[in-house]
């Protein structure tokens, strides 16, 4: 037990950096994907599209031994489990998580990109200004619940020997002949200890959100009220 | 798309009129959304400081014609010159090739448009709602920025709500910093599309007269698309009336409203003077 504790607290200290670093990971590569996705050169979007489909549908621990195994020999130095960890964690992510953005973008109304040509905002001031600033807010308890879920996700990652929790605890019941039901109910504890509270703060966030639309951005809808009764005046 | 036309000299067409340069020229434009095809081949002139009001039925392709000149939809065929230049083409060895995003950038910084549904945009107050794009795309410096934009926001009555959001404004209210946020970027074409349509009818008075104040000025070009004929009379020096895709009729305000030629122009002006009558 005097060992126990200590070797899950490390392994909860990993999983936490290991979600965290492929969150923000999934959170650019996700971005850079939705765009893409949207770009109007077809041989960018259509690749995209496949790339997402085919990471959504191969599972996240063969992507992540696969990873394990070709990448230090693709860039020809070793990598640490963390970082494989990291790196495959985000990139299977990062695809929900475009589809995430790609829902957010898509709720910005189609006047805002017209206003944005008008204006004669670049590509870049477009998307950096007017329309992600409007794609995100929505979706963020949507961003939250997912870094939740890669939390929980991060055990999967023991098949590359990451040392997170739940590879502390087997190693010490290999170690000391132990029963698994305490140090395994431990690893669930622990997980709930944090799941629980942060998913208590996302729906708070979600409450806030809706609130905060509802007065600044309520107005759309009485916008189409009005445009009825304007085209019923031709 | 007229990939591989010849390039006409300008210079030539200019001259061909003999006389001022128009700021706007819509030549065979055509356009089709898939199967429809809502411009059949337009043909118009616009001089430099004309008024120009567009009228017609739903659906006529009016407001298309305002959009292909904004660049929010690209012709199908046919060629738009502003101020003398191709809006949708430029020249690459001797040909009309389609225009590049350099070039439209360039473009569109002498054109303007103000929108039926104001598109003002909602994370930004008022003041940043007018000074964005001058800083951003004309990188003005902020504070020149802010003192030009509350010279519009003034003009347009509303320098007072510089620090609301557009939620809390009325629609009357949002059309007016929407014409401010048009007007700071000093365009030489202004695109009035239909700015009345989505308001409520006792908020069209206030948006009408600050349009009819601006017209006043004189120098900028002015495209309205509107169903508002008596704005038309009041402001423009032209009214075309657009009908099935094709200009039907064109005239000076006071013939066309009060001696219609055509049947078309004659049914959609009864129509809508019976429906006057009728509210």
């Amino acid at each position: 037990m005097n060992e126990l504790i200590p070797a899950l607290l490390r392994g909860l200290w990993i999983t936490v950096q290991a979600t965290f670093g492929a969150f923000a990971l999934a959170c650019a590569l996700g971005l850079i994907l939705a765009i893409l996705r949207r770009a109007r050169i077809k041989w960018v979007s259509v690749p995209m599209v496949w790339l997402i489909e085919f990471i959504r549908t191969t599972p996240l621990v063969v992507q992540a031994v696969f990873m394990w195994m070709a990448l230090p020999r693709l860039i020809g130095m070793p990598l640490s489990a963390l970082t494989v960890g990291i790196l495959s964690l985000g990139l299977h992510y990062s695809a929900y998580l475009s589809e995430v953005y790609r829902s957010g973008i898509e709720g910005v109304p189609r006047g805002q990109w017209e206003a944005a040509v008008a204006l004669n905002f670049s590509p870049a001031q477009k998307w950096l200004r007017i329309i992600l600033p409007q794609a995100i807010p929505p979706v963020l308890p949507v961003m939250g619940n997912y870094l939740i879920v890669m939390f929980k996700e991060v055990p999967v990652l023991m098949a590359i020997t990451l040392g997170e929790m739940l590879l502390a605890a087997n190693s010490y019941i290999a170690s000391t002949f132990a029963d698994g039901i305490v140090p395994y109910s431990l690893v669930a504890l622990f997980f709930l200890a944090v799941s629980y509270p942060s998913s208590l703060l996302v729906r708070l966030m979600e409450r806030r959100l809706n609130r905060q639309r509802g007065t600044q951005y309520g107005n759309r809808i009485r916008n189409r009220r009005s445009r009825i009764r304007g085209e019923r005046t031709v | 798309m007229s990939m591989h036309m010849h390039a006409v000299p300008l210079a030539e067409t200019a001259a061909e009129r003999g006389s001022v340069r128009p700021m706007v020229r819509f030549r065979n434009i055509r356009k089709s959304f898939g199967e429809l095809e809502v411009l059949k081949g337009v043909d118009l002139d616009i001089l430099p400081g004309e008024k120009v009001a567009v009228i017609g039925p739903s659906g006529s392709g009016k407001t298309t014609l305002g959009r292909l000149l904004m660049t929010l939809e690209e012709p199908t065929s046919g060629t738009i010159e502003v101020d003398g230049e191709y809006l949708w083409h430029m020249e690459k060895r001797g040909k009309l090739v389609r225009a590049d995003e350099k070039h439209l950038h360039r473009m569109r910084s002498k054109i303007g448009m103000v929108f039926q549904h104001f598109n003002l945009f909602p994370h930004m107050t008022i003041l940043r709602n007018v000074t964005e794009a001058p800083i951003r795309v004309l990188r003005m410096r902020r504070n020149e920025a802010e003192r030009l934009a509350l010279e519009m926001l003034d003009k347009v009555g509303l320098a007072d709500k510089r620090d609301n959001y557009p939620s809390q404004l009325s629609g009357g209210e949002k059309q007016r910093v929407a014409i401010a946020r048009a007007l700071v970027m000093k365009p030489q074409v202004m695109i009035f599309d239909e700015v009345t349509s989505a308001l409520d009818p006792e908020l069209v008075g206030e948006v009408l007269a600050v349009i009819k104040e601006i017209a006043a000025d004189g120098k900028m070009t002015m495209l309205l698309i509107t169903h508002e004929m008596e704005f038309a009379r009041d402001v423009a020096d032209r009214v075309i009336f657009i009908a099935d895709g094709r200009i039907v009729e064109q005239g000076p305000p006071s013939r066309i409203f009060t001696q219609p030629e055509s049947e078309r122009l004659q049914s959609f002006l009864g129509r809508f003077r019976a429906y006057r009558a009728g509210r």
